[in-house]
């Protein structure tokens, strides 16, 4: 049967039909549809949002421990969060397979940096598989597995958004039931001791060279041989801009299992070619290991290793050519995304931007939108929880440099679970002089709504204990002061109070996303008055979308309010009202 | 790959793009082409600017193109026009919703809505320009705008022959079925 799916559907359905029986991910662009997809299978697969990438790691390498065939899946940069047990289980090796999937952001489509995630494979010393399409996302998971038992490694599956997020045909298969592999106590190999560490390295620079030797002839490194001058080795989404550009006028070596390289192929290859050209998105990751065997190349001294490519790029960095395209003398004003009417953070952040001597660490989610305008309320946005520990540095800084800044450390529910209720402890512990605040809309926004222990559902749609910041934050010590984010003036005392406050206080401020379906909606919308409005456009720094001035005169858009009433009660005229009250 | 035929959908979050491009990539794997279609998620869902890409034919390698490359540039919003016509071939066509969308800077007033589009477009490049907002409104629902695009698409493609009825009762909910395939229908006869 031949399906359209994207990258990340094809990966669970790839996990399907490898017999895997265990699932974790903690959600994140582009990785997020793996898991959500994988639900799907759940009557074989036992799928769960973990709280955190880490936590996710540590739960399919238990897994995979026990003799279970387990997969995690994460964006790049949840890998940093989950390098701690991966680069462990690199040297202890598996005892069902294990494969961690990475789906980096080329482009930073959304994301905080593009860190190039196939390092971590030469890094933690294991094998690395990168597929180039759907069906190889769905194909390749299943050899992936066959490494890991057959090596006794993890493996890395590296995909990047474009294969992710890109929808090709599929050629499905069956699920092959590999059952579980039995499981006894095995000391010397699972308890990672400085005694055992030391001979599981050795053991695990041996594994290096035999998949080296493997890789050489595996199924996923394919000459496409034309007889051609020109020979380029290409791996991942870039094999498919090299073929758009040049089909089959030259010889290519695709690569799908690029770590340990397979150098004798390689060697071979670049031997039959008078040229050899490497493309590959990001960095030169294949490029320095080719040229430290001693093999003449060329690559990130022609394609960039900036930016995701695409097959223009790749025809100009090779070919010199330049495309010819229209272009029109006519300015385009940036669309750049805001929070949603309605949306709880609104509240928060507008009180943040009136506050004098205020500084405000952030990080990851629907929230760090209240860093741009016209809210500019945000100083930092480093990684998830930093919202709160980097705020307990800059407030820590200030007390030595004597400023008198009032540090507030936001983030939001899921990111709490995430990584936050350390930064909270540390808070209280060393005692910084800051008001840790919580965002809490009841779900994971930016990614798409998915679950989490807030929420009181699992992944696979059962119900579960439903854990509160607040009561956790009282259980951490906290004084908690609960607010309704929409009330300004309630979210402006619950502020004031908080930094005057002689004990430890954190906010925690509740209010559901707007998006959340079938929750009630605010009553009424909101509309201006014309008599009474004076034009003076305090309105607008709520920063709403469905607010704006046209003609010298405030407007709100009835097809986009929902009444949360923020501009309403910023307005000093009494200009905006409620329809039918 | 000349046999390939690229298709750009560009528009705000939030308008339907990505619906538009499912039913149009599942009408055209059922009638035997080879398709890839490409989507950005994520900070795209804020309101922000979206694109899809839908490319079709005999074999096709890569899923996203670079500029000067689409056939079709298919805009559910006038200045989204503007910011991705380099995108489009010299020879290319364009679909335009004649609908503003005002960004933010533009709503707080700070920067102007650009004036001409439309014209200045239609100077340089063959180009549709379809009020499917009027259109969606007058058949009850303002949100098949989407469809409504697609069937001036796939007009404009030469491609009313495909199974588009199969294509859209896969890819909508069955309650929306039946209005769905009147807005298809508005869109095949503007």
């Amino acid at each position: 049967m031949k399906q359209l799916m994207s990258g990340n559907e094809a990966i669970a359905r790839g996990a399907y039909e490898a017999g895997v029986t265990m699932a974790a991910a903690y959600p994140g662009t582009p990785s997020t549809e793996i898991l959500e997809n994988m639900v799907e299978y759940k009557e074989h697969i036992y799928s769960e949002w973990s709280p955190n990438e880490k936590v996710a790691a540590e739960v399919a390498i238990g897994a995979s421990i026990a003799g279970a065939r387990s997969i995690c899946a994460m964006k790049h940069v949840g890998v940093n969060v989950a390098a701690d047990p991966i680069f462990t289980y690199a040297y202890l090796g598996v005892n069902g397979g294990f494969v961690l999937v990475s789906a980096d952001d080329p482009s930073m489509h959304s994301s905080q940096n593009e860190q190039d995630n196939r390092y971590y494979a030469k890094f933690a010393k294991m094998a690395l598989i990168e597929p180039s399409d759907s069906q190889e996302c769905k194909d390749f998971l299943a050899e992936a597995y066959e490494v890991s038992e057959r090596f006794d490694v993890p493996v890395l599956f590296r995909v990047t958004t474009r294969i992710s997020h890109s929808k090709c045909i599929v050629e499905l298969g069956e699920r092959k039931e590999v059952g579980h592999k039995p499981y006894a106590r095995n000391i010397p190999k699972f308890v990672a001791t400085p005694a055992h560490a030391k001979i599981a390295h050795v053991k695990v620079e041996q594994k290096l060279k035999d998949m080296e030797q493997y890789a050489n002839t595996s199924i996923l490194n394919k000459i496409e041989e034309n007889g051609s001058k020109i020979g380029i080795i290409t791996a991942g989404i870039a094999y498919q801009y090299v073929k758009e550009v040049f089909g089959d006028q030259v010889s290519i070596l695709k690569l799908g299992f690029t770590y340990p390289l397979p150098m004798d192929l390689i060697r071979y290859f670049a031997s039959k070619h008078e040229t050899l050209y490497i493309v590959e998105e990001l960095e030169p990751f294949m490029e320095e290991q080719i040229k430290a065997a001693g093999i003449q190349c060329i690559g990130k001294a022609l394609v960039p290793n900036i930016y995701e490519l695409n097959p223009d790029i790749v025809a100009q960095s090779l070919l010199n050519e330049k495309t010819e395209t229209k272009k029109v003398d006519v300015n385009v004003v940036p669309r750049p995304p805001v929070l949603c009417p309605g949306c709880p953070h609104r509240g928060f952040f507008y009180t943040m931007s009136k506050k004098k001597n205020t500084v405000v660490t952030s990080d990851i989610g629907c929230y760090t939108l209240g860093g741009m305008e016209p809210l500019n309320a945000m100083d930092t946005c480093i990684c998830m929880g930093a919202g709160f520990s980097a705020g307990m540095g800059m407030a820590k800084a200030f007390e030595v440099s004597g400023r008198d800044n009032k540090v507030f450390g936001v983030l939001g529910d899921s990111t709490f679970f995430h990584s936050g209720i350390t930064g909270a402890i540390d808070i209280l512990y060393n005692k910084g002089k800051m008001v840790p605040v919580v965002l809490d809309n009841s779900i994971t926004g930016m990614t798409g709504h998915q679950e989490n222990p807030g929420t009181g559902k699992t992944l696979m749609g059962e119900s579960t204990t439903q854990m509160d910041p607040t009561d956790i934050m009282k259980a951490v010590g906290f004084k908690v002061l609960v607010v309704d984010p929409c009330d300004l003036k309630a979210m402006d005392d619950a502020a004031e109070e908080a930094v005057k406050s002689e004990e430890p206080t954190a906010i925690v401020t509740k209010r559901p996303c707007v998006l959340i379906k079938g929750l009630p909606p605010f009553k009424n919308k909101c509309v201006v008055n014309r008599e009474n409005c004076k034009k003076c456009k305090m309105c607008l720094k709520v920063g709403c979308p469905a607010v704006f001035f046209k003609d010298g005169t405030a407007y709100i858009e009835a097809s986009m309010c929902v009444g949360c009433e923020v501009c309403k009660q910023v307005c000093k005229f009494n200009a905006i009202e409620k329809v039918g009250e | 790959m000349a046999d390939v035929k690229n298709i750009l959908l560009v528009g705000v979050g939030g308008q339907g793009t990505i619906l538009a491009s499912q039913i149009l990539s599942t009408g055209l794997v059922s009638a035997g082409y080879d398709v890839k279609m490409s989507e950005v998620h994520g900070m795209a869902q804020r309101g922000g600017s979206v694109t899809t890409q839908v490319r079709f034919g005999k074999q096709v390698h890569a899923p996203i193109i670079g500029k000067g490359q689409a056939d079709v540039l298919v805009s559910f919003e006038i200045m989204e026009t503007l910011r991705w016509l380099e995108f489009l071939k010299p020879d290319g066509k364009v679909v335009i919703n004649n609908h503003k969308i005002p960004s933010v800077p533009i709503l707080s007033g700070k920067r102007e809505y650009p004036r001409g589009v439309i014209e200045t477009i239609s100077r340089k490049v063959d180009a549709t320009v379809i009020d499917a907002g009027r259109i969606a409104e007058e058949l009850g629902n303002p949100k098949t705008m989407n469809v409504i695009l697609l069937g001036a698409l796939v007009k404009a493609m030469g491609l009313t022959e495909l199974e588009w009825r199969a294509a859209i009762k896969e890819c909508v909910k069955p309650k929306f079925v039946e209005i769905n395939l009147e807005a298809f229908k508005a869109g095949l006869s503007v």
